[in-house]
């Protein structure tokens, strides 16, 4: 198994500032009125483009499930390769910082698959679900409901998880180049073009 | 000290619980489902207004604004949370203020859950324009599959599909925009290990639910 790589934080071989703790101070800015607007418009963007761009729809999420329909899979890899040389773009000229999710392997490899059966269940996930909603889908409600339930009652088992399961396996704020032991641009050279390529693969060899 | 174990076992009861059912549920829906008439084909019906590259390197572009202007990574899941949470608050003020989660993450109105709500706005605006709004119960794919009057069964296949899936999202971190945009694009390990469990997972119900 890959897990007997050690690459923790401190011994990487370029130091990268990941960001704090997410965790939520009374101040945070997050709740302000400025940062609420934003947000609100940020989320009108990004629903008319899930809409757009047809992630919004039953059956081309299914289809991406069903391994027929690649546009889901065609969206989330454009936006990793330009929001990935766009962020850590930024970040190099200290206008922005990161934000890595922590790795929890049991975490991550559990709640992933419980999250991907959910996924095929309801069709929609939690952003396109909203963007389902707005189109006019309204099934979509009863994923709504579902979601804010599973929400509640994963709180309910947070203390537990959390002496537990989430403590599987942590690493930390682990990212691809420190387990690779590479440098972030050595690493941005390879899996920029690699992901490109992966895209135009994908649009020549696929229907939709 | 054993007042302290007997607490933890306590707690350990109601998520042996559900993950036993979790499991069962999970074993057997499909098969339920899949008893129905015959397959239907996702490319029979209508694909995205817009080219996906267009729309993904667009969200790449707004990834790249929500974290100049708002120091935040796209991510949807847990606007749902923090609803969860309020309304929690509202039925059970001091059960909800004494789970952990609550505790770290404050039930109210933040950014994410602005995100969450504009984006059915912006959908809605997206929709009316390209004359796309569909005002529909029961998706064409679905009634294809489990017949026109499968609405219940619709209707339950999406509540618990919403009950995993956010689940799921919190015990692993994030959603497909939070670990599958966001996560990714900053290169977390944890993410792509998430992205890549969320197809393993939604792929195998998916061909189970359809293909058999």
């Amino acid at each position: 198994m890959v897990i007997t790589i050690q690459a923790p934080a401190e011994t990487a071989s370029l130091p990268i500032d990941k960001g704090g703790p997410e965790k939520d101070s009374p101040a945070k800015k997050e709740f302000s009125a400025k940062q609420l607007l934003l947000g609100a418009l940020f989320g009108v963007v990004f629903g008319f483009l899930l809409q757009k761009g047809g992630v919004a729809k039953y059956h081309v999420l299914l289809g991406v499930l069903l391994l027929e329909d690649f546009t889901v899979v065609k969206v989330m890899l454009t936006a990793i390769v330009v929001g990935s040389i766009g962020v850590f773009g930024l970040h190099s000229l200290g206008l922005v910082k990161l934000h890595i999710k922590p790795t929890r392997y049991a975490a991550n490899i559990i709640g992933g698959l419980l999250f991907g059966v959910g996924f095929a269940l309801l069709g929609y996930c939690p952003g396109t679900g909203a963007a389902a909603l707005g189109q006019g889908n309204w099934d979509a409600i009863a994923g709504v409901l579902g979601l804010m339930a599973g929400s509640y009652l994963f709180a309910e088992c947070s203390a537990w998880l959390g002496k537990t399961v989430m403590k599987w396996g942590d690493r930390g704020k682990l990212m691809l180049p420190e387990f690779f032991g590479m440098r972030l641009s050595m690493f941005l050279l390879i899996f920029v073009p690699v992901l490109t390529i992966a895209i135009v693969a994908l649009d020549r060899f696929t229907a939709r | 000290m054993q007042s302290i174990r007997l607490r933890n076992n306590e707690s350990e009861e109601p998520v042996k619980t559900f993950l036993l059912m979790s499991i069962s549920l999970s074993a057997v829906s499909p098969l339920v489902f899949s008893v129905v008439a015959p397959g239907s084909h996702p490319l029979d019906y209508s694909g995205p207004a817009w080219s996906p590259y267009l729309v993904g390197g667009l969200i790449g572009v707004l990834s790249m604004f929500t974290f100049y202007f708002s120091d935040k990574p796209l991510g949807a899941s847990t606007g749902y949370a923090r609803m969860a949470g309020m309304l929690g608050k509202v039925v059970a003020p001091k059960h909800t203020d004494s789970l952990k989660y609550y505790q770290e993450n404050k039930p109210a109105v933040d950014w994410e859950l602005m995100l969450v709500l504009g984006a059915v706005m912006g959908a809605f605006l997206a929709a009316w324009q390209g004359n796309e709004l569909t005002g529909e119960w029961l998706p064409a794919m679905w009634a294809a599959r489990f017949g026109e009057s499968s609405l219940p069964l619709r209707l339950g296949a999406a509540l618990v599909g919403g009950v995993f899936m956010a689940f799921g999202a919190r015990l692993a971190g994030g959603c497909t925009s939070g670990h599958g945009i966001s996560g990714t694009m900053q290169l977390s390990v944890g993410s792509w290990i998430s992205v890549i469990c969320f197809f393993v997972g939604g792929i195998a119900t998916a061909l189970l639910m359809f293909r058999l």
